[in-house]
């Protein structure tokens, strides 16, 4: 698939990498009618935010359709062929923080917490499309984006 | 003595391990800032007082080169039961599902079990454990066997975090490496931080007990990464597990946790 890649500050390219597999359960892919570039990608695009690595996939905000469900996924919730729009911050709906609805806050969803924690005592949740201390998750400038948890954010 | 006491008294060996290396940066410092000067006067007088650094430096170095043990502690919240806590951990099985550097833990009986850690380069290190104590719902301690390659105590208790937050789970376990190759496959293994290596597994644990997995980014896709980058990460001694999880283990780790 194309995918729209951060090479450096200022310098963004389109590349041609692999499809997305579904590398956890909670886990599905979206074909994506239309491109979203939101204000935030801007920081990345200008360098300003530390740990981006040369090579992410960006996308901070997207939307598109189902195209495959992973095997944790409530399908009642959710099923291929739906049409939803993908909130940046990844919540696994099942911590602390996420019942009490404080998405951004989710404690599971970041694998790379340990460098958020450095830098600002604690760790927020992942974010698509974003810097490696957010997760480093793939974002949704891309023909296809997997998005954790699904059955929780879109 | 009382696994608590125990614990205490590898503290205040851990004191003295940091004394020792104070002693020994400083001797080797002076010493080698004397020889130095001894050797920069060019005369009688400065050869004994290159000598005399060069003792020093000498008796520095011999300072404190023992194995030592390595201690990592940790601690984190679980939005669970400590029954459930308890219940997870006491299936020492599960215990690689979320530490890493571990290939697997096997029950031998009741109370015996083996384990088995990966090292750099795929080296495995092999040692036999026993639980020590077991309380319901509140703290596991397990030691190894006397006669295993490599001496590895752990402790861990589960008590009510406050305001009902769950569960507060803090673990610490003491590596004591053997000397030679496996000691040192094993202290690479664990870093130079041992507590952050198990506050990381702990994360982890926290991940797959709340949501019945762990989320990773290992092996999506991505453009053409830089060269740099990609020497840095293979050479980086702190991860040397380039793992991936594998979809049938995360089912498994699901099923168990559920």
């Amino acid at each position: 698939m194309k995918a729209v890649c951060w090479m450096g500050t200022e310098k963004m390219t389109v590349e041609t990498v692999p499809d997305p597999t579904i590398l956890i359960l909670v886990t599905q892919l979206f074909a994506l009618p239309a491109l979203v570039f939101a204000v935030s990608d801007l920081h990345l695009y200008n360098g300003l935010m530390p740990t981006m690595e040369q090579g992410d996939i960006m996308g901070h905000e997207f939307m598109g359709e189902v195209v495959e469900i992973g095997a944790g996924v409530d399908r009642e919730k959710l099923k291929v062929g739906d049409r939803v729009v993908v909130p940046f911050t990844i919540a696994c709906g099942r911590c602390f923080f996420c019942q009490q609805q404080l998405w951004s806050c989710c404690d599971n969803s970041n694998p790379n917490y340990w460098i958020a924690e450095k830098m600002m005592g604690y760790s927020p949740s992942g974010l698509f499309g974003y810097t490696h201390m957010l997760g480093g998750y793939a974002g949704g400038q891309a023909q296809y984006a997997r998005v954790p948890f699904a059955d929780v954010g879109p | 003595m009382s696994e608590a006491a125990r614990i205490h008294l590898r503290n205040a060996q851990g004191r003295r391990y940091r004394m020792e290396a104070a002693f020994r940066w400083s001797a080797l410092i002076t010493g080698g800032a004397l020889a130095l000067l001894g050797l920069s006067r060019r005369s009688r007088s400065g050869v004994a007082v290159a000598a005399a650094g060069g003792l020093l430096s000498y008796a520095g170095a011999k300072v404190g080169t023992r194995q030592r043990e390595l201690i990592a502690r940790s601690g984190i919240v679980l939005n669970c039961t400590p029954e459930k806590a308890y219940q997870f951990w006491n299936k020492f099985e599960n215990l690689p599902l979320f530490m890493r550097h571990l290939e697997s833990v096997t029950l031998m009986d009741q109370t015996r079990s083996r384990w088995i850690a990966i090292g750099p380069l795929g080296k495995r290190v092999t040692w036999d454990a026993e639980i020590a104590f077991d309380r319901k719902d509140d703290m596991i301690a397990w030691r190894s066997l006397p006669d295993s390659e490599i001496y590895v105590d752990g402790i861990v208790k589960f008590r009510n975090a406050p305001a009902n937050r769950g569960t507060l789970i803090t673990v610490v376990v003491i590596y004591q490496p053997p000397a030679g190759a496996i000691g040192n496959a094993l202290s690479k293994l664990l870093g130079k931080d041992p507590s952050f290596m198990m506050r990381q597994d702990l994360r982890r644990l926290k991940a797959l007990i709340e949501t019945g997995e762990i989320p990773t980014v290992e092996g999506q896709s991505h453009g053409p990464r830089s060269g740099v980058a990609a020497a840095a990460r293979v050479i980086n001694p702190d991860d040397p597990i380039k793992g991936d999880y594998k979809l049938t283990e995360v089912l498994e780790a699901r099923r168990r946790a559920s």
